[in-house]
């Protein structure tokens, strides 16, 4: 630890976190300290999504977002969306509709599209594809994520 | 699209999810990128940054100063764990940190180690290596002769009998060259109506799995167990214990999921170094690449093709002349058998008496190249089924019926000579055709947005002879697990080898427990690559259930249970044991005939267990004023025999197509002096969700391989093939303008539209 470290609190999937962190540490490293991997680090320059993590309610790029800069926020990650052990509409979707192959940036497409439904309920294939445009999927599942978000949309509609 | 009827028991031929589903949607799979242990030291390299030199010095002092630091260790710190430390799947080329020389940019040269990532990053920076510059060879046609010699001897491995020749060889830049002869193509160009010659480029590409090149090593006991993320560990047991002079069994190689690989984490990649790391270190070591690393890693070859066709009268191929270079890069890594099982399809899925196939793997000063999704075969297509589509336009014949009148059908010779059985290319042909609705009246767009569409067809043979072996346990409560090597990287594989499991033990798929990879458990196998595990790890654990089946049934008869009595599973265990004990093991093993080709003519009757083949139709939009393509349909056709889980097969059909789409119109690995200038997402654009075009078609056409698992082949390629050229005669059925190399980029598409109107871009 360097004498840069600095002591945090934040508010973790539901549970207040405190922590020592460095000043170039950044989000998905704090979370992985944290047994949480969802959030992986893959492009690192925050174009492919995969580290996705919602701060405040906003979905964010771990991996160049700073660890401090979480100090007295909340933060929300894959982990947390099964917490009461339900699948939400959008997990269950992704299954159904087989939306993912390796995986890999399956968290950060689920975030980013619970972000979408809570702003847009019943998006358009082009507000999909704009929504999600920031997301990359190398296995190229596209066709099925926007069958998924249609179809989680239409879970959610339903409830 | 179209599917068969499911299968009589009905596990075989359902969609069912992946069974990694729920781990997969709550960020809780398991990759090698997760991986901590206590103990950890993390490994940064010191690349090189220059493209071919002698390294003068290496200069560590300040990094090991620095600190944190745990060691700093340059190829002469290796030598003492591994006396000849020089890896790699055809040839021993790759020294696991540079000796002596570096022959492309970003080889690594040094490595540094520390718990925290980022000083073992600062410290690498403070290596400084000193080169003197050797000329360097870049391009594949200019490596045949190049003064610039790459390796100063071959060091073939020994592994595969073709490449015995080229032991000790040396002043030559040739890492294979493959040959077949069959008829006489010089008479049939002789005689011919109409002589065609053409020449194509493809572009270095790369794989970029989105979980970056990683492994893990951790001394043991009396060993090494290495976390990796691979698609071969058994080849990777096998390579670290040749290194060590071990047997394999103190080497074990453990695979979780991997997040993609594509053929990015074949054969041994970081496994060596990691290895030697913890040896040296007595320590647990990771190593994890950056998405630029992998850029300087491994890639796709580069190739130039130059394809000459002798066509009748009536519009018959008589005759076609096949020269291929292969820019591998400087390692051979796997390039060697691309350019030998590629190279011998290479004048395409057509019937011509008179073949003639000159096949080159060059060494250059480029970062290695090896396999990608199609082992070769989407670089062919693109050049035959451009030259056909030329062809059939100058012959004005319509595209798809010049295809249908030279296609390979069953029963017919292949250039090898190997007779084409269960290859549905008509059927494939005739669905692109179909969907595409061909011989209707096409809508070719006006003023500045013109329309076109295109086809291409490509097949492919299976990599051959190689083994996978399976097991299947019966647990004494009728629970049972399979037991195998094949590494589920995505496409599917543990769902659908749960399938065959409980298609043969009449249970449900779900309930089949999958073991992943881990060589002190699972049975060896060649490796999960080139849509082999449908076929051969398919067939293993048929057997091997099979097997586990026979077995469960000689117990029931030994504790004398009535023949066709329904006495369940759980009872015959306890009958046998007196309470719920024991297992029921059973074994499968497979390997498929196989006759190597000839050394002169490069002839075989027998070249491969089967044939995968994949045809694709596209509309898309020009704009005559900008370059700018926009693909609005995409028709991807495939003969995968029957599919096993047809949701599953779909993804891997338009997953395939997608990423050859990347492949065609944008991705290129851009070089200055050896230096990949754009390895990263910023600069090297992948497809994203804005580039998949409105209309897209996946179709499985109806047929049966024989001899695969119930009738199923691989199928994870296949939709690659005929992307390329599809496009690029698509263009040049909308604006008249034909593109040669890929990608097929707007600013191309508008040279070759402006120099066309006689009025050209300048430079």
């Amino acid at each position: 630890m360097d004498q840069h470290a600095k002591s945090i609190s934040f508010v973790l999937n539901g549970s207040t976190t405190e922590m020592l962190v460095q000043t170039h540490e950044n989000l998905v490293e704090l979370l992985s300290r944290l047994d949480l991997y969802g959030a992986r680090e893959s492009c690192g320059q925050g174009l492919c999504g995969c580290c996705t993590v919602i701060v405040d309610d906003i979905a964010v790029s771990g991996c160049l977002y700073p660890a401090a800069f979480v100090d007295g926020k909340t933060v929300t990650t894959i982990e947390h969306l099964d917490h009461d052990v339900h699948l939400s509409p959008v997990q269950q979707a992704f299954i159904e509709e087989g939306a993912f192959q390796c995986g890999f940036c399956t968290s950060g497409f689920i975030l980013m599209t619970h972000q979408l439904l809570e702003q847009k309920p019943m998006p358009t294939d082009e507000e999909i594809r704009d929504y999600l445009a920031g997301n990359l999927c190398r296995c190229a599942a596209y066709p099925e994520i926007i069958n998924a978000v249609k179809s989680a949309a239409n879970k959610m509609a339903r409830t | 699209m179209t599917i068969h009827k499911p299968m009589p028991a009905g596990q075989v031929g359902r969609s069912l999810p992946r069974l990694e589903a729920r781990a997969k949607v709550t960020g809780r799979a398991d990759y090698v990128h997760n991986m901590r242990v206590p103990g950890m030291l993390m490994a940064k390299v010191v690349r090189s940054t220059v493209a071919h030199g002698r390294i003068v010095s290496i200069d560590t002092s300040a990094a090991r100063q620095l600190e944190g630091v745990f060691a700093v260790y340059t190829g002469e710190d290796i030598r003492k764990i591994i006396p000849e430390p020089y890896y790699g799947p055809a040839f021993h080329d790759q020294p696991i940190l540079a000796l002596g020389k570096v022959r492309h940019v970003g080889e690594p040269v040094a490595v540094a180690l520390a718990r925290d990532a980022h000083v073992a990053e600062q410290a690498a920076q403070l290596v400084e290596v000193v080169y003197e510059e050797l000329p360097a060879v870049f391009g594949e046609v200019e490596a045949m002769d190049s003064k610039a010699i790459v390796h100063d001897v071959l060091k073939p491995a020994g592994t595969f009998p073709d490449l015995k020749h080229l032991h000790g060889k040396k002043n030559t830049n040739i890492a294979l060259d493959f040959h077949l002869k069959r008829g006489d193509v010089e008479s049939a160009f002789a005689s011919a109506a109409h002589v065609f010659e053409h020449e194509f480029h493809t572009q270095q590409v790369m794989h970029t799995p989105l979980e970056p090149m990683v492994s893990l090593a951790e001394p043991t006991r009396d060993g090494l167990t290495i976390h990796t993320a691979s698609q071969s560990p058994s080849f990777v047991r096998i390579e670290i214990a040749r290194l060590l002079g071990w047997p394999e069994n103190k080497v074990q190689v453990k695979v979780p999921h991997l997040g993609g690989g594509f053929g990015a984490k074949l054969y041994i990649k970081l496994e060596a170094l990691v290895a030697a790391l913890a040896l040296l270190t007595r320590r647990p070591v990771k190593w994890s690449l950056t998405m630029e690393e992998q850029f300087y890693t491994i890639s796709k070859h580069a190739t130039t093709f130059r394809i000459k066709s002798a066509v009748d009268g009536a519009g018959k191929v008589t005759g076609r002349s096949c020269t291929v270079y292969w820019n591998g890069g400087a390692y051979a890594d796997i390039g060697p058998r691309v350019t030998q099982k590629s190279g011998f399809t290479a004048p395409g899925p057509y019937d011509i008496e008179n073949v003639a196939i000159d096949s080159y793997s060059l060494y250059t000063n480029r970062p290695p190249a090896g396999a990608l999704r199609g082992f070769g075969i989407p670089q062919l297509v693109w050049a035959y089924e451009s030259h056909t589509d030329l062809i059939a336009r100058e012959l004005n014949i319509d595209p798809v019926e010049f295809r249908r009148n030279n296609i390979l059908r069953e029963g017919r010779p292949q250039a090898t000579g190997t007779a084409m059985k269960d290859a549905a290319i008509d059927l494939v042909l005739e669905k692109v055709a179909e969907r595409m609705n061909w011989s209707a009246p096409f809508d070719r767009g006006s003023g500045t947005i013109r329309r076109g569409r295109g086809v291409g067809i490509g097949f492919k043979a299976s990599i051959s002879p190689t083994t996978s072996v399976a097991f299947v346990n019966i647990y004494a409560d009728g629970s049972c697990a399979l037991y195998m090597s094949t590494v589920d990287m995505g496409q599917g594989s543990d769902t659908a080898m749960a399938q065959i499991v409980a298609e043969v033990l009449q249970v449900q798929a779900e309930n089949v427990r999958v073991i992943h990879p881990d060589t002190d458990v699972t049975p060896y196998d060649m490796a999960t690559l080139g849509s082999r595990s449908t076929f051969h790890m398919g067939n293993a654990v048929k057997l091997a259930a099979e097997d586990a089946k026979q077995k469960l049934e000689a117990m029931a008869r030994s504790v004398g249970a009535p023949e066709g009595s329904n006495l369940e599973t759980r009872e015959i265990f306890k009958k046998k044991y007196g309470m719920q004990a024991g297992n029921v093991m059973g074994v499968g093993s497979y390997i498929p005939t196989y006759k190597s080709p000839d050394s002169v003519t490069g002839m075989s009757d027998n070249i491969t267990p089967f044939w995968m083949i994949g045809g694709t139709g596209v509309e898309i939009e020009v704009d005559t004023e900008t370059g700018h393509v926009k693909l609005t349909k995409l028709i991807n056709a495939a003969d995968m025999g029957r599919p096993l889980n047809p949701h599953i097969v779909e993804t891997q059909l338009s997953g395939a197509a997608i990423m050859q789409l990347g492949f065609t119109m944008f991705e290129n690995m851009e070089f200055d002096a050896g230096q990949v200038t754009n390895a990263s997402f910023a600069d090297y654009k992948i497809p994203g969700i804005h580039d998949i075009p409105p209309d897209i078609e996946n179709h499985i056409v109806l047929a049966e391989q024989g001899g695969g698992p119930f009738g199923a082949k691989g199928v994870g390629e296949s939709a690659t093939f005929g992307v390329s050229p599809a496009i690029a005669n698509a263009i040049h059925d909308a604006v008249g303008v034909r593109l040669t190399d890929l990608p097929l980029t707007a600013e191309s598409v508008l040279r070759g539209i402006r120099l066309k109107a006689g009025n050209p871009i300048g430079d």
